[in-house]
């Protein structure tokens, strides 16, 4: 899923501080699975930005909704025409919500209320690890299933670099070294030579590099199938 | 046994402190509560396991929220008692109610529409 955190109250009170009425938009995929932007999320920042406003003696009416995705134009629609009554929109989706809204109500002004951070799993209650970065050309089967692009703090391919250290990255004393892994997980099955061979250079023209991509199913264009 | 507690604290009952949720002690602070607190049964006796330490966890949330508002945390508190221990929740209410006083009233404005 993709994985987000909630902005800081003081930069979203500060986003809509001459507004009098906003609605704040929630949306039930991602960010209500890692806890962040779903209903819950989405009553909890609007009681507290009014606790908020009401001790500043500057009362913000708040309207609150949950979209099923903000991601989907037909989901999207649902808010109609009604989100110009108000000064603002907060959105509690990844980052693509905010932007699917601006696209279709060019007249309000959207504000992001979390940081969309990566695409990854919660490994605990409360805790979220990034696993994939999306680079458009999946290859984990040649690293034992774990991903060194998007695990590997220099996206290295061949291997650890030196600062490997006892199973830990040398960027971040938090983070385990994902080379490590790989090479202990081949070690364990039987297969390190499948680690030794040159690989092709890896083409990052269907990663971000490419700029911004574009996903065609020319059987769903065309109709339903 | 009659034991008196002060008389401007309302008690809403639930099943549960578990069923006591961040929005619930939330919405008490926004409709203008000087305080708020959390009765729940003694830890580890929770006849739903764990309710009365989501809810202390729910409570600790709450106080981050208050605190990050300039509002002083201790106007939410949790409290653990048994349901037999009649004196303990009148002796807890008179505490809370002394420390809302000390505190003075809310600090959200009163006359607010919203
Ligand atoms: S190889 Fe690319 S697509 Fe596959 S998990 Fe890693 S970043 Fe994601
Ligand atoms: S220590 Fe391991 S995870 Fe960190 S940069 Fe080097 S190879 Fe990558």
């Amino acid at each position: 899923m993709i994985v987000a955190d909630r902005k800081p109250i003081e930069e979203l009170l500060g986003m809509v501080e001459d507004c009098k009425k906003i609605l704040v938009v929630g949306c039930k995929g991602c960010v209500t699975v890692c806890n962040v932007g779903g209903l819950k999320e989405v009553e909890v920042l609007a009681a507290t930005m009014k606790i908020a406003r009401k001790k500043a003696g500057n009362p913000l009416e708040i309207a609150e909704h949950v979209l099923e995705r903000q991601c989907d134009r037909e989901y999207v629609s649902q808010l109609g025409e009604e989100v110009n009554d108000y000064d603002a929109v907060l959105s509690m989706a990844c980052g693509v919500g905010p932007q699917f809204l601006s696209e279709m109500y060019k007249e309000q002004s959207f504000f992001p209320a979390v940081n969309t951070t990566f695409f990854g799993g919660a490994t605990q209650h409360g805790v979220w690890e990034e696993r994939c970065a999306g680079c458009g050309t999946c290859g984990i089967h040649m690293f034992g299933g774990l991903c060194p692009i998007a695990r590997c703090a220099k996206s290295l391919l061949h291997g650890p670099c030196g600062g490997s250290s006892n199973g830990i990255c040398e960027v971040n004393k938090e983070t385990e070294c994902i080379w490590d892994s790989i090479v202990k997980k081949k070690m364990e099955a039987g297969q390190l030579e499948d680690l030794l061979g040159v690989k092709n250079f890896k083409s990052w023209k269907t990663a971000r590099d490419g700029g911004p991509r574009r996903s065609i199913r020319e059987e769903l264009v065309q109709g339903n199938i | 046994m009659r034991l008196s507690y002060p008389a401007d604290i309302k008690v809403i009952q639930v099943p549960c402190t578990g069923r006591v949720d961040i929005i619930h002690l939330l919405n008490a602070i926004e409709d203008g509560a000087d305080g708020v607190y959390v009765a729940g049964c003694l830890e580890g006796e929770c006849h739903y396991r764990e309710g009365n330490l989501k809810a202390r966890r729910k409570v600790t949330y709450v106080k981050k929220v208050l605190t990050d508002l300039g509002i002083e945390p201790e106007r939410v508190e949790m409290y653990n008692l048994s349901s037999a221990q009649g004196a303990r929740f009148a002796e807890i209410a008179n505490e809370m109610a002394e420390k809302i006083k000390t505190l003075g009233p809310t600090p959200l404005a009163k006359d607010s529409a919203a």
